[in-house]
């Protein structure tokens, strides 16, 4: 027990990712919420152009470790991090950096599908019309199709762009929302348990989408289902209370997890 | 084994039995406490309204007199138009048509005078006056009955009423009678009083005055009130740090919200009138004063509107990459609108209607006319509703309640207006 807690406080625990494939470096992140402490010096390395889950238990610090890298957690009144995340060696907490243009870099998709309540058309352009990405509507126009085609929702509501967003069913929504976040053409797309309202089938169908992305893109994804992290993603880290136990290859961690917590949690004794 | 699941579960089902009696009675019992507060409130609403309707329905229904008037070269000076008695003349020539004539004293004219308009001769005035051509033609003028004849026709005077409790004696009501029976009177929808502004005479009096003035106040109090409570909301809800400042003027504001209309009357006559020197009894000080009234109203509104926005769109916009104020503009206040429109226009109902504060600074006179401005001096709907209510005069009580229902249409043409808006906002998003 004593070495695992030891373990879980090495910075970054089973396969290292190579130095020049990391995207996002974390270093010893500790997370309040006024008195509560939700993170205990996190430390963990995302490799880039691949899918990097975070399971664990609920209330384990994973989404709010996954906030923290678009600094989200600015918008909780009484949050406050400490420690190091940097994004291509930028520190994303550096009185230099604009939240506003580390969320264009660093897009957000959340658990509950949230397209605004607008056109399907707005909801895409939105973002590459605040950050002025596209100067005519030809170049918007382009934009929106580009994303709704890589979102693979083009075929579904091409017809219909002018129809609200909020009309589509549970998965297009999700698949909508990630049409919105890919169109301001981020370098990191978060994933906050993006499946978890969703049927099976159109669950299967983001996996997919995001098989499909993470050639381009580099993907964090919080996900409460064990057999989603195994599907979708090339490294795992696993949380339990605020801590990161173990992180690593996927494969590794899911067929030879080092610590016992993770064994017991991949294997369904508790979580 | 399976007997002791079986006795427990016939038991459990006798205890819930037994308790189904009870459970359905109450809640029969809660559907008719429901049932009878809404029939209470109805039928409060109905004595209401059927009395303010049953006393003020008359003042629509006018009666007007045409008299043709023969005008006397003998008795208009032609160098001095303005100086010449056309009410007597009017009424000596109403006389001669009933076929009565006047003593030396002429009393029978004077008491003609009591039931003619001096609306009749001041239409004359106006008409000699513009084609002084007109002197020793035939001229036809309509005007309305005075007040009391008009109360007659009404049923409101009656004959059977001795004649020393009457405003009419004998005579006259036997003139009104042959006047009716002559075709010289007609009856029809009194336009007059919609489209005329106060007047010492009941049957010249009108809400057009009242009208606009009000719609200006409200004009004013909308335009302060408005921005600056929307505003103040947002900034409160969406960017305010929650600390203990921000907690004390929340609780001011609610607090604010309930203090009595009249004081800010008084806050408005020591500071509008007494230092900043706004023209009293006008559109532009009734309006600030409001505006202050309904600013708390307004504030709360918003802020409610604003947190029944779900946090998931902030999310939203913020995550790609929208910075605080476009996510309030573009996303989080057009969601709220519906709600702070609503706020907004109720509030303004409310500030319609309010009259204590307006007594507090002077618009309690008396305005024959539409203002002059916003800085001119006007009379509102229920400042002329109190004002009519004091009258002597008993004409001006059917017109209080007509004042009041002018007032009630404009109030429902309010809320019309912000169940329209909020639909359409709806319909947008």
């Amino acid at each position: 027990m004593t070495q695992n807690r030891d373990e879980a406080l090495d910075p970054v625990v089973g396969t290292a990712v190579p130095g020049d494939q990391i995207k996002i470096r974390a270093r010893d992140i500790n997370v309040f919420y006024g008195a509560k402490q939700a993170l205990f010096d996190v430390s963990l390395d995302v490799a880039e152009k691949s899918v990097t889950a975070l399971i664990g238990p609920s209330g384990c610090g994973k989404s709010t470790f996954l906030r923290c890298i678009n600094r989200m957690n600015d918008t909780i009144a009484g949050a406050r991090v400490q420690g190091r995340i940097e994004l291509d060696g930028e520190d994303v907490n550096d009185r230099g950096i604009d939240p506003v243009v580390l969320r264009a870099r660093v897009g957000m998709v959340f658990q509950k599908p949230n397209p605004f309540p607008k056109t399907i058309y707005e909801n895409v352009a939105y973002g590459p019309r605040i950050h002025g990405i596209a100067t005519t509507k030809a170049e918007l126009d382009a934009i929106v199709e580009k994303s709704l085609k890589r979102a693979g929702l083009w075929a579904e509501v091409s017809d219909r762009l002018q129809q609200p967003g909020t009309g589509l069913s549970g998965g297009q929504q999700q698949r909508l929302v990630i049409a919105r976040a890919i169109a301001v053409s981020p370098e990191v797309i978060l994933m906050d348990e993006p499946c978890s309202a969703l049927d099976p089938i159109a669950t299967a169908r983001i996996e997919e989408l995001i098989d499909e992305l993470r050639n381009q893109y580099c993907i964090v994804i919080v996900t409460h289902s064990m057999a989603q992290a195994a599907r979708v993603s090339q490294r795992t880290a696993f949380f339990h209370m605020g801590k990161l136990v173990e992180a690593g290859d996927t494969g590794d961690i899911f067929t030879n997890p080092r610590d016992s917590r993770t064994q017991d949690y991949i294997t369904g004794r508790f979580g | 084994m399976t007997d002791a699941p079986m006795s427990t579960s016939a038991t459990l089902r006798q205890t819930v039995e037994a308790r189904l009696k009870v459970r359905h009675a109450q809640e029969r019992r809660f559907r008719a406490y429901g049932l009878a507060a809404i029939f209470v409130a109805l039928a409060f609403l109905t004595v209401l309204l059927g009395r303010i309707v049953s006393q003020g329905y008359t003042t629509f229904l006018e009666y007007s007199l045409t008299v043709p008037v023969y005008v006397d070269p003998a008795r208009v000076d032609r160098t001095d138009i303005s100086g010449a008695n056309f009410d007597l003349l009017i009424a000596d020539q109403v006389l001669g048509r009933l076929g009565i004539k006047d003593d030396d004293f002429g009393t029978q004219s004077s008491k003609m005078m009591d039931i003619l308009s001096n609306d009749l001769g001041f239409q004359l005035l106006q008409k000699v006056k513009a084609n002084p051509s007109l002197i020793g033609k035939t001229v036809s003028v309509t005007g309305p009955v005075r007040a009391d004849g008009a109360l007659y026709y009404k049923g409101e005077i009656k004959k059977s009423t001795p004649e020393d409790e009457r405003k009419l004696d004998n005579t006259q009501l036997q003139w009104l009678d042959k006047m009716k029976s002559m075709g010289m009177v007609s009856s029809g929808f009194n336009t007059g009083f919609l489209t005329k502004s106060d007047s010492t005479e009941p049957e010249q009096a009108g809400v057009w005055g009242a009208i606009v003035g009000s719609t200006m106040m409200l004009i004013v109090t909308a335009l302060l009130a408005v921005p600056i409570g929307v505003l103040a909301a947002t900034y409160l809800e969406e960017f305010a740090a929650k600390n203990r400042w921000t907690d004390i003027i929340e609780v001011n504001i609610n607090n604010l919200a309930a203090v009595p209309s009249i004081v800010y009357g008084l806050l408005g006559l020591a500071v509008f009138i007494n230092w900043l020197h706004v023209p009293r009894s006008s559109p532009l000080l009734g309006g600030l004063v409001l505006a202050l009234m309904a600013l708390p109203t307004v504030i709360i509104a918003t802020r409610s509107a604003l947190k029944a926005v779900p946090p998931s769109i902030r999310e939203a916009a913020l995550g790609v990459g929208a910075s605080k104020t476009q996510t309030v503009f573009h996303h989080v206040l057009p969601l709220a609108m519906p709600g702070v429109m609503t706020g907004a226009i109720l509030s303004m109902a409310h500030a319609l209607g309010e009259t204590a504060p307006l007594l507090m600074i002077g618009m309690v006179s008396f305005v024959p006319g539409v203002p002059e401005g916003f800085t001119g001096a006007a009379t509102v709907l229920p400042v002329q509703v109190f004002i009519w209510e004091n009258a002597s005069e008993r004409a001006f009580h059917e017109r209080t309640a007509g004042a009041i229902m002018v007032l009630l249409v404009f109030m429902i043409v309010m809320n019309l207006a912000a169940i329209l808006l909020r639909r359409r906002f709806e319909r947008r998003w």
